[in-house]
């Protein structure tokens, strides 16, 4: 069973925070369910769903057959008629397979239809790597899906973002991809009521800075964090700006910092070629170019499937380490 | 005929529609017949863009399908749909205008041929990826059970679509949900230029349901009254929680799209389905049961030819879309004013 909502704010899990949010906006609107592989009774791949079938029961959450293309229409369906699903891709991994009706429906219908219906529809898609699941089982498409217009993207790095992110997408009245980070979902920190909603298109600002700008998001943020201590031993103050949402996105929070700093390393764990880094690079290059001491750096998983040995894994995925080397390097060759 | 004997479920045919019903299902294929011949007309004058897929052949299919439902059934379809929006009672001067690419078209204009919506009428849409609207269909089944409805959702498909995996998913879904919704397969024996038979290994359609346990038949497409009872049946049965397929087998007469010059089914072929025209038989019908009078039937062709030049005249007539609505429907609330690529907008 799930517990009641906290009525003062206290440290959860990132994971909790997600079934928090979840569980309050079920409470709050009919309309709401949830529809995914494993979910109900199996409290969820990640046990993000954890006792939720049993407070709302088979009606409103909804255990599907292996079928992610079929299950993920018949969610785009029911949002079109009014009704506002919360679909959990076990993993961003197979949301591939629904990959046609995300995009040619669930981004689309609002738009070629001139306007008359909308698709208020959640997709949950834990991804991320770092737990040795090799090359299917390991993706970051978060680039994938902010290429799509008719699509939002959220990519919560805290709890408090998880919960109050997921709560706008609920009540969101256009499709959301929502992206999870597998490696996220221990990580405690504390959360919001059930009225402290995150907003859509406001980046955070996870550390000041006046020496670079770090852009990241999702895990990143956390491994941007770490280089950003170490850096600071030297003296090297770094910015770190967690976007939060890649559709929209808030250039202008980001711009400021880079104009500032004059400085700026973005961290990805997606692939380099028209990744995230890459995009938000060209857009900091139109906003930020006369202020500019040099080369914007990108920092991405390196431009391979990802493999299943251990180190090798580990070498592939951006690290404190290669943030720290990026950043001195700039800071050094231009200061 | 025993056109006299009580209805069963059993044995004897379904019994005819109330006259006044026939009549409708009349003028509404003759008016999608005539709606399309002009369409190609103005395609061939360059009045329409992009891909122009005819529906000449399936009258009886589509009408006697969409007759057989409440108008507060929603239903799904393809990108050959021009004639499900018509026979829901869309406006053909807004339909004529969304081909034409005007502001005054059903979708603004930002829709097109394949992508005609009628909400109003519970018509959920035309899909142009082959497959792709029947989850939806399902959804709106799915929407119905959850709010305790009493509506029934259809998915209009074609044989091409019946081999797409996320069919074998979803069907799989809705009889394991027991879910209102009917899979009506419109059979015109062709996906674009490869024939059923060259592409399934049953060619027999519905017989894909027994592997779901679901019930289902096959009709004579061409046979506006078969199809409708088929349809009635299968709605009644899917308002008390069994879904159902149906296979109807009818034939278009024209190429797949406007851009297909139809020369590689043989004319022998395209003779025998056109012997059985569904507006020559259901004329034929109308005139023995003495529904119709050689006169009243004349009267409709002529009404649904000027009903038709008006929607011509309307959509030529129409203004152009005008560019501010380019990026006006991308999100329920728009954040960004230039959709080309601004930096500085949040």
């Amino acid at each position: 069973m799930s517990t009641a909502a906290p009525t003062t704010p206290k440290d959860v899990s990132y994971r909790e925070a997600l079934t928090q949010a979840m569980r309050e906006e079920l409470l709050r609107d009919d309309n709401v369910f949830v529809m995914g592989e494993d979910v109900g009774q199996f409290e969820g791949a990640f046990k993000v769903t954890r006792g939720l079938l049993a407070e709302f029961g088979p009606r409103r959450i909804v255990d599907t057959p292996i079928s992610e293309a079929g299950f993920a229409g018949i969610g785009i369906g029911a949002a079109m008629s009014g009704l506002r699903p919360i679909l959990e891709m076990m993993t961003v991994n197979f949301s591939i397979l629904a990959l046609d009706q995300i995009v040619n429906n669930a981004a689309k219908v609002r738009y070629m239809f001139g306007g008359q219906v909308a698709c208020p529809l959640v997709i949950r898609m834990p991804g991320g790597a770092g737990h040795q699941l090799a090359a299917q089982h390991s993706h970051s498409l978060d680039a994938w899906y902010t290429h799509v217009p008719g699509l939002k993207v959220a990519c919560p790095s805290t709890p408090y973002d998880a919960k109050g992110l997921l709560k706008t997408a609920i009540r969101d009245d256009d499709p959301v991809i929502f992206l999870e980070s597998e490696g996220l979902y221990a990580k405690k920190g504390p959360v919001g009521g059930p009225d402290d909603l995150v907003p859509f298109g406001r980046a955070a600002i996870r550390r000041t800075g006046k020496h670079c700008t770090i852009i990241a998001h999702s895990r990143m943020v956390w491994v941007s964090l770490a280089a950003a201590e170490e850096l600071a031993k030297d003296g090297i103050e770094c910015e770190v700006i967690d976007p939060r949402t890649f559709r929209p996105l808030d250039i202008e929070t980001l711009a400021t910092s880079v104009r500032a700093t004059s400085k700026c390393v973005i961290v990805d764990e997606g692939w380099p070629e028209c990744g995230i880094a890459a995009n938000l690079s060209a857009h900091l290059y139109d906003a930020c170019f006369d202020w500019l001491d040099a080369p914007i750096r990108r920092i991405n998983c390196a431009d391979v499937p990802i493999p299943y040995a251990k180190n090798l894994e580990q070498a592939a995925l951006p690290q404190p380490a290669d943030v720290v080397t990026a950043v001195r390097a700039l800071v050094r060759g231009r200061g | 005929m025993a056109k006299s004997a009580a209805p069963t479920a059993q044995s004897g045919p379904p019994a005819r529609p109330e006259a006044e019903l026939m009549r409708d299902m009349f003028s509404r294929m003759c008016l999608i017949r005539r709606f399309e011949e002009r369409a190609a007309e103005e395609y061939m004058k360059g009045n329409i863009g992009g891909f122009l897929h005819l529906a000449i052949g399936e009258e009886a299919a589509v009408v006697g399908t969409i007759t057989a439902l409440r108008p507060t059934d929603p239903i799904t379809s393809t990108y050959r749909e021009h004639g499900q929006a018509l026979a829901r009672g869309s406006d053909p001067k807004a339909v004529m205008a969304e081909l034409f690419g005007r502001s005054t078209g059903i979708c603004g204009g930002l829709g097109g041929s394949m992508h005609l919506m009628d909400i109003g009428r519970h018509f959920y849409g035309g899909y142009g990826i082959v497959g792709g609207s029947i989850p939806l269909a399902v959804g709106l089944a799915w929407a119905i059970q959850y709010r305790e409805d009493d509506g029934v959702a259809l998915a209009m498909f074609g044989d091409g679509a019946s081999n797409q995996g996320v069919l074998a998913e979803v069907m799989n879904m809705a009889e394991l949900w027991d879910l209102p919704v009917v899979f009506f397969v419109l059979n015109n024996q062709y996906g674009m230029g490869t024939a059923v038979e060259r592409a399934s290994a049953e060619p027999d359609l519905f017989k894909r349901a027994e592997a779901f346990s679901m019930p289902a038949r096959q009709v004579d497409g061409m046979d506006v009254l078969a199809v409708h009872a088929a349809v009635k049946e299968a709605a009644r049965m899917a308002r008390e929680g069994k879904p159902s397929m149906i296979e109807a087998k009818a034939y278009r007469y024209r190429g797949h799209s406007m851009s297909d010059p139809d020369t590689t089914r043989a004319t022998e072929e395209k003779e025998r389905w056109q012997a059985r025209d569904p507006l020559v038989t259901f004329e034929r019908i109308l005139l023995g049961d003495g529904v119709m009078t050689r006169e009243e039937i004349d009267t409709v062709r002529d009404q649904v030819t000027a009903d038709v030049a008006e929607a011509v005249t309307f959509a030529d007539q129409s203004p152009a879309v005008p560019e501010t609505e380019l990026a006006r429907h991308v999100y329920a609330h728009p954040w960004n004013d230039d959709p080309r690529g601004s930096a500085l907008t949040i």
